[in-house]
């Protein structure tokens, strides 16, 4: 069979300075240049279907650019010599080397061209592609892979060549109709445990005995698709047993006294459904039930909010991880038949300088994490035509081994248009994308612990993202759902169809044929199909007389559909392979089978080392000047600009972005929260706010303030842009350590006490959640990191309020009371302080902010910005950057008088706080409206380009505007357009 | 709000004969990610116009209704041979099929090398053969959201030729009006002479990068100021559209 290689290159032979620059923090200092070129390669297995006028006639209408790229083309044959061999000989000093993506992970590309070909009338072609990557340079072949591997090919998706790269046509097999039966009988404890591990079904020796004297009873050996069906779904990933489980408690005191052991029957229904129970607010639609909470939005919508998070797969392959959870928890909102509408992202990150040296066998270099995951998020929300929104970025060494990406997704939804009751007799209809070998048991993969070794072991479990398929996917739910067409709708996520089917069928039982579902490729067993988590995949129950109608649909937007098989009625999994049974499992063991574990959990309060108070020579022993620290402040990865990362999304498609990630004259000053009018709402003034709040470094100093720390920041960040107080709902993301080690778990609890006495003290709904555990690399855990985001609604979309200073002479305040906590605040990790008090709630936290929504409403408020890491100085440093105004304020104004160092009152991070902006005139109305609230009046905003600090009548120091850009915006000062 | 009322017709819907583009009397080819911009932005769904609607659509523009594209649909319409369209000025039959394979111009990747969201100032070219943006009196503002907006030509010839036929409908200016001599991010993506967007040479065939739609009501502008509405740039065009 010929293969023709067709190698497109930009006329423009610059190459690509930032593979160079990348090499060069690698180590590999004697590489020049690197250009990239894209490679094709086309066969047909007619060969007189493909010659060279196809050829031409593909490079002119699908492969190449004429004016700015050229193609060289080259055949091969079988048995023929390459003509391709002799080139690499000729380009003389350059040295190439060429990355493919392995056979069975998703080319997009090569689908399209596949298609597109059949449209220029070549049906029947195989394409392939991959990239090559040219490099001028002294390069030993030890240096070619070192660039390889640690820069141009994950191993895990891709394989690379020095050299021409073999045409990476995926090898077809034959189907394999072969089921596995697994005998049980008579293995001990550590019999069973090896077969759990060399399974990777991630389960333990409990559960693994509970399946064992299941099977014993009914006589017979399970079916590795039962075993499989059963692991995905007793799963920590999906059926989350650490907050399921009991746990008994024990905390120790600052002394090392033990208090009383409590015994905690679910984290989940002790602290987190129960704050939404006990808050019972009336605008909750649905929480903790479907796959997103769903709160009122007006008289005829409701918003869905989902945050996930996909971080095992982001450690291995960034791109693709990151991509597939955007994609997924896009289908969440899917899956409650909502519209999608906007996207969020927070994302934990090792240091960006880190050492390339010092990075641990297994993990990928931070930068290259932050590159890939960047670039992932984009490539999927943007496609989608969605706009990212809001998020932040963390950077922490104890996220080296173990990055973590959030992503979150809103939708829309006609009031009582999301059915959830499937009916005996409905069709178990997959819609979407096909099904192969990738994501394979993600779910278990994800609660285990990662390795060096996890890259090689779990390339299966990484994906890459399909945004066009989901995009389809998207539409016809929509119509479908308006047609009323289905009886319930699922996302297929963790656990494959496995868990798909099995939930939606818990009450009624399922009957399925796995030969009906739609193929990538054969050769897969049974098994793999049933638990393949391919991406772009929805489960729905469509009754009988619907599906010809829904294949209408379906055509239509280019979405395949099948017919597994139906809803029985017998509460049996019964799951068939080609009329063959494969699993049969009662519905009521799968679900309710699983022993709910006990745990064991420490917590010793302040943390090892904890003293109530930073020693006055710690204070006095500081050699630096608030000035300098507050410079160093600015440019701390975690506060400065993330501007080089946000402008890569979309955040203005749908046209409803109202209040944006960057404010101000020059678009550049940092937003405390996303404010959304959705399409189709413009009838009303109604629209709403998206914040987060996320604190890690203040967990390693005490895990229940970080929990109410995230839901104040959450909160008044989500009031800073004008959402009301009293209409905010809350999410939480828990992203933890082994929750089998009773320190990792103590913490939990203790962020989950947290979480209950903030949401109550709030009056605050959670309404909707997801826990990450295992987050460990080689037995170091990531710091215990709770994100909190808020939706709320916005009563009027024509007050909002912005974080930049507006006007000069206008009046500062500050609001909430300065309480002197600096304990695991940023002024703490600068200056290297252990003691200090954390932050606690503030005193009646609703009432200010109350104050402060009703002060906004009535258009008193010109400028808000949150108080967060950092504190004051950076707040209002910022608000400066934002409006391009100077400031003077007097730190001797500030309410709480009993701190003693200017350093305690610029930085400390006390909650409850914002930085307002209020015109001379409205002085007078606003001091009324804030009467009964924590105010002070700070300073005014000055026309100059200077930010002054004074306590009393001393001056303290003073900042440029000019400096402040320098250290928050780094390189990219100067680019502020207009 | 400018006048017209649209109707959102899938490609499909229109291969399967339910819609046909006489029905109308203005086509927008929208923004997105067709196909997903695998092998280019808007390369594929070029592919299909050029497939299955090349007369359809050559009758449409040849009877001087308008065509607007945004975004992907100015990519597309681009790497369709619509834009600029020189073939049927030349003589040639305008039934003649475009071939994308001897294309001037070109959209390419950003030269920041990565997909860019940002506010723009876009000033109409005074000359214009798309006459009717004449009516737009003030700059537009409104963002860019793409990585492949680099608008580029085969050559200095190329550009003089765009030029001297007034084929340049739009480029990127400061908030004062002065062109942005490729100044980034005023230029949001090093295209050659700031051109955000072109037209024909009869002018009712008009592409830009930009994001018009997303500033049709001043509560969207992120600088809280009036004016410079994108939605002058659909009134303008749907002055032309007729049946």
């Amino acid at each position: 069979m010929t293969v023709f290689r067709i190698e497109v290159t930009a006329k423009d032979q610059t190459g690509d300075p930032g593979i160079v620059a990348a090499a060069h923090r690698l180590g590999v200092d004697t590489l020049q240049s690197c250009r990239k070129s894209r490679l094709y390669f086309l066969t047909h297995h007619k060969p007189a279907a493909l010659g060279a006028e196809q050829i031409e006639r593909l490079c002119a209408a699908l492969l190449v650019d004429p004016v700015v790229e050229t193609a060289l083309i080259s055949s091969q044959s079988e048995n023929g010599p390459s003509e391709v061999d002799s080139r690499f000989d000729t380009a003389a000093g350059d040295q190439v080397i060429e990355v493919a993506l392995r056979p069975g992970v998703t080319d997009v590309s090569a689908r399209v061209l596949e298609q597109g070909a059949s449209e220029l009338g070549i049906p029947g072609l195989q394409a392939a592609t991959a990239t090559q990557f040219r490099l001028t340079g002294v390069l030993s072949e030890s240096e070619l892979r070192r660039l390889a591997r640690g820069l141009l090919c994950n191993e895990t998706i891709e394989s690379y060549s020095l050299g021409p790269i073999e045409p990476p046509f995926g090898r077809s097999s034959e189907a394999r109709n072969y089921v596995e039966k697994i005998p049980l009988v008579g293995l001990d404890e550590a019999a069973l445990m090896l077969l759990s591990n060399e399974r990777t079904l991630s389960l333990d020796v409990r559960e693994m005995k509970e399946i064992q004297s299941y099977y014993e009873e009914i006589g017979r050996a399970p079916t590795d698709v039962e075993l499989e069906t059963l692991a995905q779904t007793w799963s920590e990933h999906c059926v989350h047993k650490t907050f399921k489980a009991e746990v008994e408690f024990t905390s120790y005191g600052p002394h090392g006294r033990p208090n009383p052991t409590e015994k905690i029957q679910g984290l989940l229904n002790t602290y987190i459904q129960a704050a939404t129970e006990k808050v019972k607010r009336p605008w909750v639609r649905s929480a903790f039930i479907d796959d997103a909470g769903i709160i009122e939005f007006d008289d005829k919508y409701d918003l869905a909010f989902k945050v996930e998070t996909h971080n095992h797969p982001s450690a291995l392959e960034p791109f693709g991880g990151a991509n597939t959870g955007i994609g997924g928890v896009v289908r969440d909102i899917i899956a409650v038949s909502a519209r999608p509408i906007a996207c969020t992202d927070v994302l934990c990150f090792g240091p960006q300088n880190f050492p390339q040296e010092a990075v641990p066998a297994g993990v990928l270099h931070p930068a290259r994490v932050e590159d890939g995951v960047v670039a992932g998020i984009g490539d999927y929300g943007n496609k989608l035509g969605l706009p990212t929104v809001n998020g932040t970025v963390i950077y922490d060494s104890g996220y080296l081994g173990n990055p973590l990406v959030f992503c979150g997704a809103v939708g829309l939804l006609p009031k009582g248009s999301h059915p959830t009751a499937p009916q005996k007799g409905d069709r178990v209809v997959v819609l979407g994308g096909r099904t192969g070998r990738d994501g394979i048991h993600g779910a278990t993969f994800s609660s285990a612990e990662l390795t060096q070794d996890t890259h090689m072991e779990s390339g299966s479990a990484v994906q890459i993202g399909d945004p066009i398929t989901e995009k389809g996917l998207i539409e016809l739910v929509e119509h479908a759902r308006d047609a009323r067409l289905y009886n319930a709708i699922t996302d297929c996520g963790a656990g494959g169809l496995s868990s798909a089917v099995g939930e939606m069928g818990e009450e009624l039982g399922a009957d399925i044929e796995l030969m009906e579902v739609a193929l990538k490729y054969p050769g897969l067993t049974p098994w793999e199909i049933w638990l393949s988590e391919a991406q772009e995949r929805m489960v729905l129950a469509v009754p009988p007389a619907n599906l010809e109608r829904l294949g209408a649909l379906a055509n239509l937007w280019d979405v395949e559909m099948r017919d597994l098989g139906r809803f029985s009625g017998d509460g049996w999994l019964r799951v068939r392979y080609n009329d063959r049974p494969v699993a049969e499992l009662p519905m009521k063991f799968l679900h309710e089978g699983l022993p709910l574990p006990r745990r064991e959990a420490h917590y010793h309060e302040g943390g090892p080392g904890w003293k109530s108070q930073p020693a006055e020579n710690e204070l006095g022993r500081t050699s630096l000047n608030e000035r300098t620290v507050l410079l160093q402040m600015l440019s701390h990865p975690s506060v400065a600009s993330k501007e080089r990362i946000v402008r890569t999304y979309d955040h203005e498609v749908r046209g409803g972005t109202l209040v944006r990630p960057f404010v101000g004259p020059y678009m550049d000053g940092p937003s405390d929260a996303a404010v959304l009018k959705p399409l189709g709402t413009w009838d009303n003034e109604r629209a709403f706010a998206l914040s987060v709040g996320i604190n890690p470094l203040l967990g390693k100093r005490d895990s229940y303030s970080m929990a109410v720390s995230a839901v104040d920041e959450a909160f008044r960040n989500a009031v800073a842009v004008g959402a009301d107080p009293d209409r905010i709902a809350l999410l939480d993301n828990f992203c933890w350590g082994n929750p089998t080690i009773p320190d990792r778990l103590g913490a939990l609890v203790r962020t989950c006490q947290g979480c209950y006495d903030a949401a109550v003290a709030y009056n605050a709904p959670f309404i909707s959640g997801k826990d990450s555990l295992y987050n460990e690399f080689e037995g170091h855990p990531i710091p215990g990191t709770l994100l909190i985001s808020a939706i709320g609604i916005v009563p009027d979309m024509r007050h909002t309020c912005t974080s930049d200073f507006k006007d000069s002479g206008n009046l500062i305040y500050l609001l909430g009371e300065t309480r002197g906590e600096i304990g695991g605040s940023l002024l703490s990790q600068l200056l290297g302080w252990e003691g200090g008090e954390a932050p606690a709630m503030p005193d009646d936290p609703l009432a200010r902010y109350r104050a402060l929504h009703a002060a906004m409403r009535s258009g008193l408020i010109q400028s808000c910005h949150d108080l967060s890491e950092g504190g004051l100085a950076v707040a209002l440093a910022e608000m400066c950057l934002g409006g391009r105004l100077g400031a003077k304020v007097d730190l001797l104004a500030i309410c709480g008088n009993d701190l003693f160092h200017p350093y305690v009152q610029l930085f400390c991070e006390t909650n409850g706080r914002h930085l307002v902006e209020v015109t001379p005139a409205d002085r007078g109305r606003f001091e009324e409206s804030m009467a009964s609230s924590p105010c002070a009046l700070l300073g005014e905003v000055l026309p100059s380009e200077q930010v002054l600090f004074t306590k009393g009548p001393e001056r303290l120091f003073k900042l440029t505007l000019d400096e402040i850009a320098t250290s928050w915006k780094g390189d990219a000062k100067d680019e502020a357009s207009n | 709000m400018a006048g017209g009322s649209p109707s959102i017709v899938h490609i499909n819907q229109l291969r399967a004969g339910a819609f046909r583009f006489s029905e109308f009397g203005m086509l927008v080819l929208p923004g997105g990610f067709s196909y997903g911009d695998a092998l280019g932005a808007g390369v594929r769904l070029a592919l299909d116009l050029q497939v299955f609607f090349h007369e359809e659509l050559a009758e449409f523009v040849e009877s001087g209704r308008p065509v607007l594209g945004i975004c992907n649909g100015f990519q597309t319409l681009v790497k369709a041979g619509l834009l600029p369209g020189y073939g049927r000025e030349h003589g040639g039959s305008a039934k003649r099929r475009p071939s994308s394979g001897n294309r001037d111009v070109t959209l390419t990747t950003n030269t920041r090398g990565h997909f860019e969201c940002r506010w723009v100032h876009l000033a109409v070219e005074p000359e214009t053969k798309a006459d009717c943006l004449a009516q737009i009196e003030d700059l537009v503002f409104c963002p860019v959201a793409h990585g492949e907006g680099n608008f580029q030509v085969n050559g200095d010839e190329s550009l003089r030729q765009l030029e001297k036929r007034n084929l340049v409908a739009f480029r990127y200016v400061d908030a004062r009006g002065e062109r942005a001599g490729g100044r980034y991010p005023i230029n949001p993506n090093g295209s050659v002479a700031d051109i955000a967007g072109i037209c024909n040479p009869a002018g009712n065939v008009i592409g830009l990068m930009p994001h018009p739609e997303d500033h049709i009501e001043s509560i969207q502008n992120p600088l809280s100021k009036s004016g410079r509405l994108g939605l002058s740039v659909f009134r303008a065009i749907i002055s032309r559209a007729s049946l």
